[in-house]
């Protein structure tokens, strides 16, 4: 590309050199096929990655390179939310994003949030001249930059909180742990190892699963085909195509896996079946990558929620666990997570880990400090702590409460006799209601109920006062579209 | 290379089958070397000595050795501690944070920011800017490579290259004169393909510290001009360089001037002291409102499987401080008294060596417009004292 650049510009490297500006002008534009006026050509190396045409000295101060840049399409689950804004109907429901809402339908900043925030703004105007520190980690924080991995203090409350504090993973030094900018960033990391370490890979995701996690494989380049898991005639789990479809897949294949709330289905394996998941996957030597966002959110219970993770570390597999402290602890736009690597030694951990750093330098150089002060100080202190739980609890038992209230209300008002119970099966922030696209842009366009196209709806942004409503649309939008 | 990796994996997996219990899937991973930068700091804290000074990592500190947490910047804390939600920001991150940011890099009254022709998104500080433009160059001229300077901040090559894109390096420091190799840095440009990218820093270049002067600046960009290269300004230290924010944005406006259309990377971790939070600004100016909501679609769609959406935290104090005139203007008078004290501290530093007899020159040292002294001379000066 270059040489046929410098070929068209410069008959030959002297006489250009010595031709007046008009006359370099001139013959450049002779070069042209197209007999355009040389003040509207624009420079295009960024339209359909090629370069064309030459360019003038004068249309190259107007041009741009962008000509050819497409608008991209809005994200389909961000842009949803961006679509609620903009709809002015006093009746619109934003059922799209997972944030969780209160009854109010207001965003929630927890309690122990706020208390451990006050903290730190109260230790920091106290801050006195400190020469000497016991521990490296407090003079790294005094220097201002989080080192690439993040604040330690976050990240042995994160691997702790995940896989127990008393688990032999964390006491061997046997896991690698980085701070990430929160869920998405921590899958990217693995993602960006996996391209690195493990070329040509392939990563199984489940059908259907979070609209980002192929984004994100993309991206990094790594490849990934689909399991089983959602069939739509039970609106329940196809464990049986999910078995077989990663039993199928090539040797040492990296088998993506939602810890606890699946999204969007909110279908979860039962104990049983997480065990005859993880015998398969052991058989076919995969490596588990589980993606924890809601640990806590799904029964209420942050231990329970960690037990799927748990049972394959202790069954000494190796495996990686992005972690996202956006829904349970409501630090959504902080972007805080982490990424973990349970490793069969310490030595292999601190490998691994001094490899997620290096391809987190040039992503972002280290991690936001704040979303981590927070999670470190809320879960490192045990009023606070306890404190969580009890809040976690009550926003978990929220989503339960409206899931009985749907439910209650879709067999009310349907009389068709179809089966709801889904909708009490399922556990979690989101419900999989079936519905199709067709059937979802209904529920938009006719009853101002915003959700993603698949069929999700998240119930952390239903109050108990409008179940009444959305069992109306929904029912409306089921049996009156096709 | 792949097909080793593929080879050793298929081992690695056979000898797992075969029971053996310590065997790691990677054992192929090596130990990454240090980051030389980041690294300074960790050989920093191991070192014993009471006499040791870092000047490895950028960060601004006073005279304790203590780093500052500007004034500003604690009033803003208090303001936003405990009330605000958390909910997600917008893909492109906060707006308000985003058009005070581009006020300062293509003025307040820019022409630029009326017509909404520049695509701008909130970025993981300076470096989330550059990979974020890495990877939307790499899409979107996929054959293009990146001019760097030499030498330059070492994460830049990180950057670029693991954005997949091609390095080529241009003349920038001379070191017999301790300055701009200008010669070399024209003869770069004009030997360049036309319509490459180059990597330019628009005020106190780092790690040198020599920046182009006014007059060159404009020689450069009408050379630009003439090969129609794209120019890249990577900002992290506006406001450090002269102690006056507009000053230090010179080399900017005088390529918006002669109708370049640029890319801007902006930081806030040194002229703000918010480096652990990570807030700063790519924006790339286009040539109407159409394609610059084209382009910054096209930066959020890149951004979304890195990290989804930017952290709040840092992008509200700094909407809060220049959201607010007297909040600003501290900040403004702060940015100053750092940049003095930088100043100051290159006069002692220099009058001192000249004091100790060196028989070295010193004066780059006061003509170089930065918080960052090329280490290699000082590691010199330490043996020839």
């Amino acid at each position: 590309m270059a040489s046929s650049m410098l070929s068209l510009t410069s008959a030959s490297p002297s006489p250009s050199a010595s031709l007046s500006t008009q006359e370099s002008l001139k013959g450049k534009l002779k070069l042209r096929s197209s007999g355009l006026s040389f003040t509207k050509e624009k420079i295009n190396p960024f339209a359909n990655g090629k370069s064309f045409g030459r360019v003038s000295m004068v249309a190259a101060v107007n041009a741009s390179r962008f000509d050819g840049i497409a608008m991209a399409p809005p994200d389909p689950i961000l842009g949803v939310s961006e679509a609620f804004k903009a709809d002015t109907n006093a009746l619109k429901l934003n059922l799209g994003v997972g944030a969780y809402r209160t009854e109010e339908l207001q965003p929630y900043v927890l309690d122990v949030v706020k208390k451990a925030e006050n903290l730190m703004l109260e230790r920091g105007e106290n801050k006195e001249v400190i020469h000497v520190f016991e521990r490296v980690d407090d003079l790294k924080l005094f220097l201002n930059y989080l080192p690439i991995e993040g604040l330690a203090a976050f990240n042995k409350v994160t691997a702790e909180l995940l896989f127990g504090a008393d688990n032999p993973v964390i006491k061997e030094q046997k896991v690698a742990t980085v701070q990430g900018l929160s869920g998405t960033g921590s899958l990217r990391l693995a993602a960006a190892l996996i391209e690195r370490y493990f070329p040509g890979a392939k990563v199984l995701i489940s059908s259907p699963t979070w609209g980002n996690h192929k984004n994100i494989f993309n991206d990094a380049r790594v490849p990934w085909s689909e399991y089983r898991y959602y069939d739509p005639k039970t609106v329940g789990l196809d464990f049986e195509g999910m078995i077989a479809d990663i039993k199928a897949a090539p040797e040492g294949s990296f088998v993506l896996l939602h810890g606890c709330a699946h999204n969007p289905t909110g279908i979860d394996p039962t104990p049983e079946q997480w065990e005859k998941i993880a015998d398969v996957i052991q058989e076919k030597n995969h490596i588990p990558f589980f993606d924890v966002a809601y640990q806590g959110f799904a029964s209420g219970s942050l231990d329970a929620d960690a037990a799927s993770v748990r049972s394959f570390a202790a069954r000494g597999m190796e495996l990686f666990v992005a972690q996202s402290y956006s829904k349970n602890l409501g630090l959504y736009a902080e972007r805080i997570g982490a990424m973990n690597v349970v490793c069969t030694s310490a030595d292999a951990a601190a490998r691994v880990k001094s490899q997620l750093k290096r391809l987190a330098r040039p992503m972002y150089s280290n991690p936001p400090i704040h979303g981590a002060r927070i999670v470190a100080n809320v879960v490192g202190d045990p009023v606070l702590f306890n404190e969580w739980k009890a809040e976690m609890e009550l926003m978990a038992g929220r989503i339960k409460n409206v899931r009985q209230k749907l439910y209650d209300s879709l067999c009310a008002k349907d009389k068709s006799g179809k089966d709801w119970s889904f909708i009490l099966k399922q556990i979690g922030m989101f419900s999989f209601t079936g519905l199709n696209e067709a059937q979802s842009d209904k529920m938009t366009n006719k009853w101002h109920v915003y959700m993603t196209k698949d069929g999700r709806i998240s119930l952390a942004g239903l109050s108990l006062a409008k179940c009444e409503y959305l069992a109306d649309a929904i029912i409306d939008s089921f049996h009156n579209v096709s | 290379m792949a097909l080793r990796s593929a080879i050793l994996k298929k081992a690695l997996c056979r000898s797992s089958v075969a029971g053996a219990r310590s065997m790691s899937l990677w054992r192929n991973v090596d130990p990454a070397p240090k980051d030389p930068i980041l690294g300074v700091t960790e050989a920093y804290l191991a070192d014993p000595s009471p006499d040791k000074v870092n000047v490895g990592v950028g960060a601004y500190r006073n005279d304790n050795g203590k780093p500052v947490v500007l004034e500003c910047v604690r009033a803003a804390e208090r303001r936003i501690a405990g009330n605000l939600n958390m909910e997600y920001l917008p893909m492109g991150g906060s707006v308000k944070m985003v058009e005070e940011t581009l006020k300062l890099a293509y003025g307040e009254n820019s022409e630029f920011i009326k017509d909404k022709r520049i695509a701008a998104v909130q970025s993981l500080s300076g470096t989330g800017a550059c990979r974020l433009f890495a990877d939307f160059q790499k899409r979107f001229c996929p054959d293009s490579q990146i001019y760097i300077p030499v030498p330059t901040w070492a994460n830049h090559h990180n950057i670029w290259r693991d954005a997949q894109l091609p390095q080529r390096t241009f003349h920038y420091y001379h070191p017999e004169s301790r300055g701009l190799d200008f010669a070399g840095l024209m003869d770069d440009i004009k030997n360049a393909p036309n319509g490459s990218f180059f990597l330019l820093h628009a005020c106190a270049h780092n790690p040198t510290g020599v920046d182009p002067s006014e007059e060159q600046w404009r020689e450069i960009s009408y050379q630009f001009k003439v090969k129609g290269h794209f120019a890249f300004f990577d900002m992290a230290y506006q406001g450090f360089a002269s102690g006056d924010p507009e000053r230090d944005a010179k080399a900017i406006r005088i390529f918006l001037e002669d109708g370049h259309l640029i890319g801007v990377a902006q930081s806030y971790a040194k002229n703000m002291g918010l480096y652990g939070q990570r807030v700063g600004c790519l924006s790339v100016l286009c040539e109407d409102e159409k394609q610059a909501v084209a382009v910054k679609s096209q930066l959020q769609q890149l951004a979304r499987p890195m990290y989804s959406n930017p952290p709040v935290h840092g992008a509200l104090i700094v909407s809060t401080i220049l959201g607010d005139p007297d909040l600003k203007n501290m900040w403004l008078k702060e940015v100053k008294g750092m940049a003095d004290r930088i100043i100051g501290m290159r006069t002692a530093l220099r009058e001192n060596l000249e004091k100790l007899g060196s028989p070295l020159s010193w004066e780059h040292i006061t003509k170089q417009h930065d918080a960052l002294i090329l280490s290699n001379r000082l590691a010199c000066s330490a043996t020839v004292g």
